[in-house]
């Protein structure tokens, strides 16, 4: 591990921007996700006509993360995208196409005449929500355990990303989606339905944890590497605290769910814990972009290259942060479940 | 190499990438010219009050959001068709293409998203100026985003600014030269235009159908009619000669391309005649049954009747572009193209003449025009694309060398999802948008956030008697 002393040079720089685009696209459009796989939760039409207002002026934007995440890759490590994509084609184009249905089904769940063309949508958006947050799973879990690779390309077979391992980070993803979008709505209702919202995310959030306790549980044995880093001295100094702070934020969710009044406590916990579940990914495959053979200096882009983009994301990236912030605050506060959100 | 039904896996991942971006250029084709007319309209609105421009402005942003969420999905697609299908060329080409990419995110995507919840939903929350802001943002992002993705494209047809590195791979030099390639100033020029004109044709054709449906007396029809045949008028002329200036661009640098363009097989060393029409032959490189104009493609294209030409003779056979394709994209795109300055013409004609608003017959012409924008901008692109073959960076990297390293039956496969769930979905939306189209806008239009539509709001919205009078 010669290289876990960290030299802060513009691939580390790009690999942090990196990691924090996708992260915050995992969690806003975790819980805009996380709205359909709960929807068929709730049967009525007014109940899903809330749910859908609580995130139609963002979700456009949550969503850009996602192709930052993609052009970004390509950009700062086009081997890595290149090795990738291919290494994952049939859960990146599966999610691709469930984000295509639930995307539209913004749009056209409004447009729809006929109670058979509203149930169609409906199931497009829920259908869809699923379908991507398992395949996003898949791809982090297939990443997580290695893909093959022979000089500048995958060389395995296209049905390598299939294994119970991915299948378990598929169905945590899942969960964890569902379980922030039951914080969000918990956020963003009130009465009966922030009752029901708020017993979900009690049920939810013990169903996530106990996906990362499997997931950190399976983790170390896919590579001999990641048991080095996370159980053998003196490694173990620097990672035992992720475990332990996950396990604080478990119990304040817990006391945050049940006993606190305060509405938006819970889905800013959640944050936290998908916070440090990334950050233990990130320890977990350092200093590896494509474990367990490509690093990220192997993978990066020319220095030109970085440095040009640098210069622009350096200015543009706080941009983003406040004016989709600001669009945030626009659309603050309870849903008025008489008006929509006018 | 392995095969599904005679098709290879770099065929079918060319007809999947041709397909997904096909498809995905409609939507924003029609929305960066709708983004910049909304704009007009709620800045018309803010400035005179009168109620019409609201209306109006009301009417088209339920069609915008519902093509701009197409686009976004259909986008997303496209920022992974790079790396799923064209893995090699996104290694050797990711370090000078991507960054510019990654700007078209950073500059773009992410300004129209943050502000488009704020310009649909957000009127009342912000107060008029800072949605005519959001307006302005979501119009301007939509160009900038253009202007990104049209500087790679021109990259790949006249790439320079870069030098070739050990591992192979096409390492920046010179950014200015990168983004600044010869070929990028013409193809923006003729691509937004493009946008623009095509949402002219649509708002000017959805205007002549309500005329012929009778409603004639609307003046928001009539108001819209009369922009966009305003506009047809002005860009359809600018649009032609755009056109003309990019193609010779291309003749100086991608003399190939124009020559299948022109279906030129032999040289021409005392002038090239212009064929109108003809069977391309590419296996005996000629032309067969072809009208043409003696010299007449010399003088378009050297502005001298006598100039020689050079053709296809000069390029070797496997380094030819299709041109059965190229000849006919290009001839649909031309030919639409008269028609529109045709129908921009008559327009002025009628308006001369005070009969804008009467003319039936130019209001047919209009509603058959609507869609044409769309079917030139295809054949544009398909000229363009196809005509840079067998190459994706234009004499460097060759197609062939540029696909990922999949089966066939796996890029089948994809390719076949696409097909039915492109078709199932963009098909659906299409019935909702000429759903709304089908209605005239009408007293009391509402918006996006008003709708008390079968499934927005629960409850009414105050201030607004009754919102769906009217209606279809």
């Amino acid at each position: 591990m010669e290289n876990l002393g960290i030299s802060f040079d513009l691939t580390v720089v790009w690999a942090l921007i990196l990691a924090l685009a996708i992260y915050i696209y995992v969690v806003l459009d975790g819980f805009d996700l996380g709205l359909g796989i709960l929807y068929p939760l709730f049967r009525e039409k007014k109940d899903r006509d809330l749910m859908m207002n609580s995130v139609a002026p963002v979700w456009d934007g949550n969503e850009t993360w996602l192709v930052m995440g993609g052009g970004g890759l390509m950009a700062a490590f086009p081997l890595a995208y290149a090795i990738i994509l291919p290494a994952l084609y049939p859960p990146i184009i599966a999610m691709l196409l469930a984000l295509i249905f639930r995307g539209v089904a913004f749009e056209f769940r409004w447009r729809t005449e006929t109670r058979l063309s509203r149930k169609l949508w409906d199931g497009a958006f829920i259908g869809g929500s699923f379908i991507a947050s398992m395949a996003q799973g898949v791809i982090l879990g297939a990443l997580l355990q290695g893909i093959e690779v022979e000089g500048r390309a995958y060389a395995g077979g296209w049905w390598d990303w299939l294994t119970p391992f991915t299948i378990l980070t598929g169905l945590a993803v899942v969960a964890g989606y569902a379980f922030l979008g039951a914080c969000w709505l918990n956020l963003k209702l009130e009465g009966e339905i922030q009752h029901r919202v708020r017993n979900m995310a009690r049920i939810l959030g013990l169903v996530t944890v106990g996906f990362i306790v499997l997931v950190s549980l399976a983790t170390p044995f896919l590579i001999g590497i990641y048991w080095e880093k996370w159980f053998t001295f003196p490694q173990i100094i620097f990672t035992a605290p992720v475990p332990i702070a996950v396990a604080i934020i478990g119990i304040a969710l817990a006391r945050s769910l049940i006993v606190d009044g305060r509405d938006w406590l819970p889905f800013v916990l959640a944050l936290a814990l998908f916070g440090l579940c990334f950050l233990g990914l990130g320890i977990s495959i350092w200093p590896h972009i494509i474990p367990p053979s490509v690093t990220l200096w192997e993978a990066a882009a020319p220095e030109k290259s970085q440095w040009f983009m640098l210069v622009g994301a350096v200015v543009l990236i706080p941009m983003i942060l406040a004016y989709t912030g600001f669009a945030y605050w626009v659309f603050r506060g309870k849903l008025d479940p008489e008006q929509g959100y006018h | 190499m392995e095969q599904v039904l005679g098709f290879d896996a770099l065929l079918l991942a060319r007809i999947q990438f041709g397909f997904t971006v096909a498809f995905h250029f409609i939507f924003p084709a029609f929305t960066i010219g709708l983004a910049s007319y909304l704009a007009v309209l709620n800045a018309l609105w803010l400035k005179t009050g009168n109620e019409r421009f609201l209306r109006l402005f009301r009417y088209w942003i339920k069609i915008f959001a519902i093509t701009f969420a197409m686009g976004v999905v259909s986008g997303i697609v496209m920022s992974y068709q790079f790396g799923t299908n064209w893995s090699v060329f996104s290694d050797k080409a990711g370090p000078v293409i991507g960054p510019l990419m990654a700007y078209e995110v950073l500059t773009a995507f992410f300004l129209e998203a943050g502000f488009l919840g704020i310009m649909l939903f957000g009127r009342d929350r912000v107060g008029p100026g800072l949605h005519m802001f959001a307006c302005l943002m979501v119009a301007v992002g939509t160009a900038i985003s253009a202007t990104w993705i049209l500087s790679v494209n021109s990259w790949m047809q006249t790439p320079q600014g870069h030098i070739i590195g050990e591992n192979g791979q096409f390492l920046p030099e010179d950014w200015w030269a990168i983004i600044f390639n010869p070929s990028f100033p013409y193809r923006l020029a003729h691509a937004l235009t493009a946008a623009y004109l095509t949402t002219a044709l649509v708002v000017g054709g959805v205007a002549g159908w309500h005329y012929l449906r009778g409603h004639g007396h609307n003046r928001g029809v009539r108001i819209m009619f009369s922009m966009a045949m305003w506009m047809v008028a002005v860009v359809a002329p600018l649009q032609i000669f755009i056109g003309d200036q990019h193609g010779l661009n291309t003749l100086e640098h991608q003399p190939a391309k124009v020559m299948a363009m022109e279906g030129h097989f032999e040289s021409h060393p005392e002038g090239a005649p212009l064929i109108l029409f003809g069977i391309p032959d590419q296996d005996a490189q000629e032309m067969r049954y072809t009208i043409e104009i003696p010299k007449a493609s010399s003088l378009i294209l050297k502005h001298d009747l006598n100039a020689p030409l050079d053709g296809l003779d000069t390029i070797p056979r496997e380094d030819q572009p299709p041109v059965g394709v190229v000849f006919w994209s290009f001839r649909v795109m031309v030919a639409l193209g008269f028609a529109m300055l045709g129908l921009g013409v008559w327009s002025l004609i009628s308006r001369w003449r005070g009969i804008l608003h009467t003319d039936t017959w130019l209001h047919r012409a209009a509603l058959v025009m609507g869609p044409t924008g769309f079917i030139a901008v295809t054949a544009g692109w398909i000229t363009t694309e196809v005509g840079r073959q067998p190459f994706t960076v234009y004499n460097i990297l060759r197609t062939a060398d540029s696909v990922a390293p999949l089966d066939a039956p796996a890029v089948a496969t994809s390719l076949i999802a696409f097909i039915f769930v492109y078709f199932a979905v963009f098909g659906s939306g299409v019935y909702f948008l000429l759903r709304l189209m089908a209605h005239p806008p009408h007293q009391g239009e509402t918006g996006v956030e008003q709708e008390v539509g079968p499934m927005r709001a629960a409850g009414t919205v105050p201030g607004t008697a009754d919102p769906r009078t009217g209606a279809k």
